[in-house]
């Protein structure tokens, strides 16, 4: 029945499985929804797409499968002689309903009065053909199942309101695949702190051990159970102004979901590349700079580094001394790269740049080579494999 | 039972679809959204608008799928079989129910409301497949099969704090709470303070939205703040020309409080606040 926007939905990457296809037959046949689109729309999003993130992509699906079938319906509804429509909304009335047609003055007044707003309403929406198409559909609903059906426009906007409802694709910035705002930051982080969990500190498991020696039949029975600390220590340089000044935003999102996340998070700012020393503050960067060897020997190797940067510049300001655009370098940044990754060996760069563009890039190729290919862009997907990574 | 939202609950076109797909289907319905945009409440709303009993358990991270069936409470047992009590030959006395039993014997059709899912283990939503699939689940110390006398409409609320495993969510509806336009916004604000005046009412909502819109707040106000604060500025009595004048002399809207809930983002909304009034003063 709706097998297509099954399989559109699978080639959008949604992951859609047979049983949940099968459960929105079943609930159609329970007449969950009515047999409007919106409605339609509302619960087979309920059914098959289990994630926010995918929202977006099941609207583009949805408008794609629906577009043909929904201009049809509404050509259909506007040609549906009068006559015929009459003979219909008669054959389905009781005799209730039409009692109360009647005290309203009648059939012929009613469909007088239908015509009329119609008219009206063409005249005054330019795109009168969309009107005429909802409108015809109405009358359906409005002799089928309510007798002062005349609420043409109501009635008729529900359809107009729905086809909106997935053309305004609100959920574009859940996917994970494109945007990243904090809160996605933090379900990516969130993996971090799950690995923090270190197994060798042991405590003892009060509860479980009386019960196992109760269990046991009263010998006791010693339990222990892994220290639950978050012992996670980060490191997070941040690359800023210039180049980056698009990513400024996205790296300081990153920046406020990380401060949360973790005990020990140190944080350190740069510039296009990472040389002979940092800055803490962005503002008094001219005055208060951390020479790298410090940092270096100041935090342990137990850190976790994570670089943020777009590794967007000249080649020479990575391979070769001097080439730093703003002060006099000594040494190329790629010895400091390389000084950085030895002492901290657990280490990736997130790219703000997407991935499909850092082919085009010497210096991004240069910089992925120099980390190891440990190189993530910054979406939520990215960020995941980053954390992995990290936690090997 | 169809479920149209209540007299205090607001509940849009698409959480009524999702509801009742739930409802006469009888699969688990798994709600997502922003902290305090009613997540919980809608369970128990549910509960209310069509008179059944409400179950509540609570997820924390220590919580495990089987304390939701039944535990074995060995310990009385051994205090008791110390102490020579008669109970202690049969173990059945010693079978502590859990909320997911208790729902499955009422008369009546339960709502059972799972709170933050994603609190718990990864594997704990593993662990109740079958249970929430069949409504069904085994004994082993008496060797019984407890079965749902009728299948209660089941209630999962998650943070995104994990994800949740695919064989789970498969088995399940799923909803996402959008955060609130400002209409519906409005009408959420009329069902619980119906007294309250339109232009307190509007200038509230302005300033709200306004604190929403600020960029790089920790934590962006919701709902359920929303009608904290507004319950604030009633009980004090600010009329909506104190929060229109906010614009010189201070930029914070008065009980900000309420609607700010960390140091940081005050003293953020602070240093934007001085920032306007020293533009403004110049």
């Amino acid at each position: 029945m709706f097998t297509e926007l099954f399989y559109e939905l699978r080639k959008a990457r949604v992951p859609v499985s047979l049983k949940e296809y099968l459960l929105l037959l079943e609930s159609m046949q329970a007449h969950v929804a009515n047999m409007s689109v919106e409605e339609f729309y509302y619960l087979s999003r309920a059914t098959l797409v289990k994630d926010e993130r995918n929202f977006d992509k099941y609207d583009v699906v949805f408008g794609h499968v629906f577009k043909g079938l929904e201009a049809l319906e509404e050509d259909d509804a506007a040609e549906i002689p009068e006559e015929w429509l009459r003979r219909l909304a008669k054959l389905t009335l009781t005799e209730e309903e039409k009692a109360e047609i009647e005290a309203m003055g009648g059939f012929n007044n009613l469909m007088e009065e239908l015509k009329k707003r119609l008219e009206e309403q063409q005249m005054r929406h330019q795109g009168g053909n969309k009107w005429i198409g909802t409108a015809g559909r109405s009358p359906f609903g409005a002799y089928g199942y309510n007798p002062e059906g005349v609420r043409i426009g109501q009635d008729g906007s529900r359809h107009r309101r729905a086809v909106k409802v997935w053309d305004r694709r609100e959920y574009r910035n859940l996917d994970d695949s494109v945007e990243l705002g904090t809160r996605n930051i933090k379900v990516a982080l969130r993996r971090l702190r799950r690995f923090a969990r270190e197994g060798a500190a042991l405590e003892l498991d009060l509860p479980d051990t009386v019960r196992s020696t109760a269990n046991n039949g009263g010998y006791l029975d010693l339990k222990l159970i892994p220290e639950r600390h978050n012992t996670v220590k980060v490191l997070l340089i941040l690359d800023i102004g210039g180049s980056m000044d698009d990513h400024t935003r996205t790296c300081e999102e990153l920046f406020s979901a990380t401060r949360t996340e973790f005990k020990h998070l140190e944080y350190f700012y740069f510039h296009n590349f990472v040389y002979e020393f940092m800055w803490r503050d962005n503002r008094r960067r001219h005055q208060e700079r951390v020479p790298t060897w410090e940092l270096l020997h100041t935090y342990a190797s137990d850190y976790k580094l994570i670089i943020v940067g777009d590794a967007t510049m000249s080649p020479y300001e990575i391979a070769y001394p001097g080439g730093s655009v703003e002060h006099w370098n000594e040494e190329p940044g790629q010895i400091w790269l390389d000084r950085m990754l030895t002492t901290y060996p657990s280490a990736i760069w997130l790219n703000p740049v997407t991935e499909r563009h850092w082919t085009h890039s010497q210096s991004i190729q240069m910089t992925k080579q120099l980390m190891g290919d440990r190189m993530f862009p910054l979406t939520v997907e990215g960020l995941d494999r980053g954390m992995r990574e990290l936690s090997r | 039972m169809k479920f149209e939202g209540t007299d205090n609950y607001v509940a849009t076109e698409d959480l009524m679809v999702a509801v009742n797909a739930a409802i006469t289907l009888q699969r688990p319905l798994l709600v997502k959204g922003e902290p305090g945009t009613g997540k919980t409440m809608l369970a128990i709303e549910v509960a209310n608008a069509i008179g059944a009993p409400l179950i509540e358990w609570h997820i924390k991270s220590t919580t495990k799928a089987q304390q939701g069936l039944y535990e074995y409470d060995a310990v009385s047992r051994l205090r008791d079989s110390q102490l020579g009590d008669e109970r202690v030959h049969d173990i059945a006395n010693y079978i502590v129910r859990g909320k997911l039993w208790e729902s499955f014997e009422l008369e009546e059709r339960p709502v059972l409301l799972i709170d933050e899912i994603d609190k718990a283990d990864i594997e704990f939503p593993n662990d109740l497949l079958l249970e929430l699939d069949r409504m069904e689940f085994f004994v082993y110390e008496t060797k019984k099969t407890i079965k749902a006398t009728q299948r209660p409409i089941v209630f999962i609320t998650s943070n995104n704090e994990k994800e949740l495993p695919d064989a789970f969510l498969r088995r399940c509806f799923f909803h996402y709470i959008r955060f609130p336009e400002r209409e519906t916004m409005q009408q959420i604000v009329d069902v619980h303070y119906p007294e309250l005046k339109r232009t307190l009412l509007s200038e509230a909502l302005n300033i709200f939205f306004e604190i929403r819109d600020v960029p790089g707040l920790k934590k962006k106000p919701s709902t359920s703040e929303l009608l904290d604060w507004i319950k604030l500025l009633v009980s004090d009595d600010v009329t909506p020309e104190v929060l229109r004048s906010r614009d010189m002399k201070t930029l914070i809207p008065p009980l900000h409080g309420a609607l700010l809930k960390n140091e940081q983002d005050v003293h953020l909304f602070e240093r934007l606040a001085f920032m306007a009034r020293r533009e403004g003063g110049t």
